[in-house]
């Protein structure tokens, strides 16, 4: 009995420590407090200390996996950042849904840094909202030592010689945005029977794909698993650093141009501290740390000339004009994603 | 010979359980950042590791949660599997079948479904949230591990014990609870693995400030996950495997001792009566 | 008094396992207009299509082939356990829940790499001159998957049941004259069907709706209900089309079980549920 008491007691201190460690971090900040949610491992954190010494404030620092993770959170009204990094689509999904506060571009004077042709794009088209952060294309990464032919063209995705040698995405959005622009028609279409068709060609297609892969298929073409993925540049970027056999191709019937941007989402409490943190990743050496962290391409021009001329130079991580005019922008597609479900599980079950 | 065959299958099984964990030990001294590929040696994941403030804490976190977790729920579930127990019929039926509910329900749904909970409740999302969704899916699965040794438990030691004298509580302490131990100590086994272990539930159920290691690891794939999280996974891993050891070489130096004093047959003690002797 | 150690549980299970099924049943059984949700089937109806069902079979086939092999690798490892093989049991048994402590997407990652074209195990057969094993992107390894994940769940429980069973009983039989396998299948395995019953709803359930091993061991290409549901909350943002998969999955589960119940009389119903 005694021990029983004991145990008890025991428990009770446990439970009564915890309680007052979660109360103890909910109080005793003087300071203002930023709160930062962005991608996992998406910015070089040593930055983060330096902002809070030069401005005096204390950065939270949460992270995420997906948009569609972040976007649920923000949805429900349980939490409270500040600074959210939505790429494009989720951005004007936001936008519809008016979960986001405008920003103040006087108050970010370092945007100037930022390239003219990645601005006033379709999703933004005053950038009242957002600005770039990192940005990339979708295209074809492929083992040269397995793959001994130019890519010039989304066919090869559908080539019968590369037989469970293809990687696709794993990505609705994206993996249709292949067939749809194959087919000539926009990746935000609305209309059930380009879908449809676009449906018909992944079907015929699914034959010769080892995988439906997301993030592990970066890691198969490094060990040269697949000849060929459909991937995002960034992706791309990393797995070349890695193997040099590999390189990525930018097929000329067109690409999907896709952007990480920097918002704020409604209700945010410290809209001052988001601007000067929006700025401070504005200027040129703080972008030049990230994106050479990242390894993705920055949309800042002062950064990007400060870049090793290899790298600046590579028209795989920093495409021509032509590539970027012959390029769309995703938009949120509303009630029509349904339909693009419909055929991702058609194809999936197939 | 029996006896070798017997252990031989144990260790096949381990062989089965442990050859993804040797090839995650091995990738933590990996010079490349990719799984696909063999860079050389190298200990900077080990350096690395120690310097980021966001692993470390989110590994905090992670302990205190699984721990305090699978201790409440432990408590409570083995407590309602002592009243299931004893209840009969339709109410029997629906308890079991309410309980059966999060292990049912897709991850998503239980940790969407909080998630709106607590919002609508306006308890502020952290560790207190986290904490309740932790326990609130742990539950069940000890529930489910007590459960049996109750049936197992013969109908009348309980009734001996009160005839011997002993109040209700005394009773239960000192007679059930013992015997359905194994059952207990499985269940909060079970409870800690799937806390330390939960990703989405977490995810959706925790606040600004406050992240596990799961979400930690998560929201790296995209970029491939740091070799540093497989470093800590070694390290992990070798402090679990030492400190069993450790545990190991003193009860067997222990019960040594113990068979060679007079005061062996302490450790016996195990009759009803015996054990009822201390009350 | 034996009774009352219910209470705290019951509060608790109103809190939050009913209200918040209370929530995905509003869900699932409304669809969302302009002026707020109307209650409607149409969410129930969409999932008895042809393609939706087709999904729901795969994933109660790839469950049950799981449960049955963790079940056929599990009980004998239990048995093993619970008799004189080891001498530290206690060590032996966590050692079945110590790889469950590294992450679970990191374990994952590793059978990838053990199971590529070119991975670990497939260097070592070549090395033996042994054929290669190709499984990866197959029913077999999404099977591998979740067998490797929830085999301790199997075994946990049919240990501590079997770890008890009153050696005088077997003993006793034996002085009887039952040869050990009319012991085993007289005396052993009835008395340990609560723990095989636990087991097996500890795998079989989650086994149901993983979403994360079909992913990446089968390469996206089998569609489990888990796939289907995640896919509709986070992706397309259908809660209402997720919440009534999840709603028709459960009640179809918890009715089954029911059924059987009946079937074997009230006495076994007990050990059924």
């Amino acid at each position: 009995m005694v021990k029983m008491v004991r145990k008890g007691k025991l428990v009770l201190l446990v439970l009564v420590l915890v309680a007052f460690s979660l109360s103890l971090a909910g109080c005793g900040q003087e300071k203002p407090t930023l709160y930062v949610y962005n991608w996992g491992d998406y910015i070089d954190e040593d930055i983060l200390g330096e902002f809070e010494k030069e401005f005096g404030m204390k950065v939270v620092y949460d992270t995420y996996s997906t948009n569609e993770d972040m976007y649920v959170k923000i949805k429900s009204g349980g939490s409270n950042y500040d600074v959210i990094f939505p790429s494009e689509y989720m951005l004007t999904r936001m936008l519809q849904e008016d979960m986001l506060e405008k920003i103040d571009l006087n108050k970010i004077p370092n945007h100037k840094h930022l390239d003219e042709r990645l601005m006033g794009t379709v999703y933004d088209p005053k950038n009242e909202y957002s600005l770039p952060y990192l940005w990339g294309t979708l295209g074809i990464l492929y083992n040269t030592t397995l793959v001994d032919e130019e890519i010039t063209s989304w066919d090869v995705l559908w080539d019968d010689k590369y037989r469970k040698q293809i990687l696709m995405l794993d990505s609705q959005r994206d993996s249709i945005g292949a067939a749809l622009i194959k087919l000539g028609y926009s990746v935000n279409t609305h209309d059930v029977d380009q879908l449809a068709e676009a449906g018909e060609l992944l079907k015929q297609q699914k034959p010769l794909v080892l995988a439906y892969v997301v993030d592990e298929g970066k890691d198969k073409m490094v060990s040269g698993e697949a000849s060929l993925a459909l991937t995002w540049s960034g992706e791309a970027m990393y797995a070349i650093s890695e193997n040099e056999d590999l390189a990525y191709a930018i097929p000329e019937e067109g690409t999907n141009v896709w952007f990480d941007v920097m918002a704020i989402p409604k209700g945010a409490k410290n809209l001052e501290g988001a601007f000067k943190f929006m700025d401070f990743l504005n200027r040129p050496e703080i972008a030049l740390r990230n994106t050479e962290y990242v390894g993705y391409s920055t949309p800042n021009v002062a950064a990007r000339a400060m870049l090793p001329e290899e790298v600046r130079n590579d028209t795989q991580a920093y495409p021509s004009d032509e590539d970027i005019e012959n390029a769309e922008f995703f938009v949120h597609l509303g009630d029509a994603l349904r339909h693009y479900d419909r055929v991702w599980t058609e194809v999936k079950a197939h | 010979m029996v006896k070798f065959l017997k252990r031989s299958y144990v260790y096949l099984i381990f062989a089965f359980l442990y050859m993804p964990i040797a090839v995650l030990m091995v990738y933590s001294f990996n010079d490349s950042r990719s799984r696909g590929m063999w860079g050389g040696f190298t200990l900077r994941w080990y350096v690395e590791l120690f310097q980021d403030r966001t692993i470390m804490s989110s590994l905090y976190s992670t302990l205190l949660i699984g721990v305090v977790s699978a201790l409440v729920a432990t408590i409570i579930g083995t407590l309602a599997a002592i009243g299931i127990h004893n209840t009969r019929g339709i109410q029997k039926k629906v308890i079991m079948n309410i309980t059966y509910l999060p292990v049912l329900n897709p991850e998503i749904v239980t940790a969407i479904s909080l998630m709106i909970l607590f919002v609508f409740a306006r308890v502020r999302l952290g560790y207190l949230t986290l904490l309740l969704a932790h326990i609130t899916f742990n539950i069940p699965y000890v529930i489910l591990s007590v459960l049996p040794k109750l049936r197992q438990l013969n109908k009348h030691l309980y009734e001996a014990a009160l005839d011997l004298g002993s109040t209700p509580t005394q009773a239960l302490w000192k007679v059930i609870i013992p015997e359905i131990m194994p059952g207990i100590i499985t269940g909060m086994l079970l409870a800690f693995t799937l806390s330390i272990d939960d990703f989405v539930i977490s995810f959706f159920t925790t606040g600004s400030g406050v992240s596990t290691l799961s979400i930690t690891i998560y929201s790296m794939a995209r970029r491939g996950i740091n070799p540093k999280i497989n470093a800590l996974s070694t390290i992990m891993f070798t402090f679990v495997l030492l400190l069993l050891i450790v545990v190991n070489v003193r009860q067997a130096r222990e019960e040594k001792k113990g068979r060679n004093g007079k005061n062996g047959s302490k450790r016996q003690v195990s009759s009803l009566g015996a054990r009822l002797g201390g009350v | 008094m034996k009774r009352a150690t219910l209470f705290p549980y019951v509060i608790w299970m109103a809190l939050f396992i009913v209200v918040p099924m209370l929530l995905v049943l509003y869900y699932a059984f409304t669809v969302p207009t302009d002026a707020g949700a109307t209650w409607s089937l149409d969410n129930f109806s969409r999932f008895f299509e042809p393609i939706y069902l087709r999904v729901l079979g795969r994933s109660l086939r790839l469950a049950v082939i799981s449960t049955i092999i963790c079940l056929l690798l599990g009980y004998p490892a239990a048995m093993v356990m619970a008799g004189n093989a080891f001498s530290r049991k206690s060590v032996i048994l966590l050692l079945f829940v110590v790889p469950m402590w590294m992450n679970f997407l990191l374990r994952t990652y590793a059978w990838l790499t053990l199971l590529e074209r070119n991975g670990v195990i497939n260097v070592l057969l070549n090395a033996l001159r042994l054929p290669n094993l190709n499984i990866l992107y197959t029913e077999s390894a999404v099977v591998l998957g979740m067998v490797y994940n929830f085999l301790p769940f199997m075994v946990l429980p049919i240990y501590s049941v079997l770890s008890k069973i009153d050696k005088g009983v077997i003993e006793a039989a034996g002085d009887l004259g039952a040869n050990s396998f009319r012991v085993f299948t007289r005396v052993i395995f009835p008395l340990s069907v609560p723990g095989l019953v636990s087991g097996v709803t500890m795998v079989f359930m989650p086994a149901l709706t993983t979403f994360v091993i079909s992913r990446l061991l089968g390469g996206g290409q089998f569609t489990l209900i888990g796939n289907l549901i995640e896919q509709q909350f986070l992706v397309v943002g259908d809660w209402g089309f997720g919440s009534s998969i999840s709603v028709v999955m459960i009640v179809l589960i918890l009715f089954s079980m029911a059924i059987m119940s009946f079937f074997e009389g009230e006495e076994k119903s007990v050990a059924l549920w």
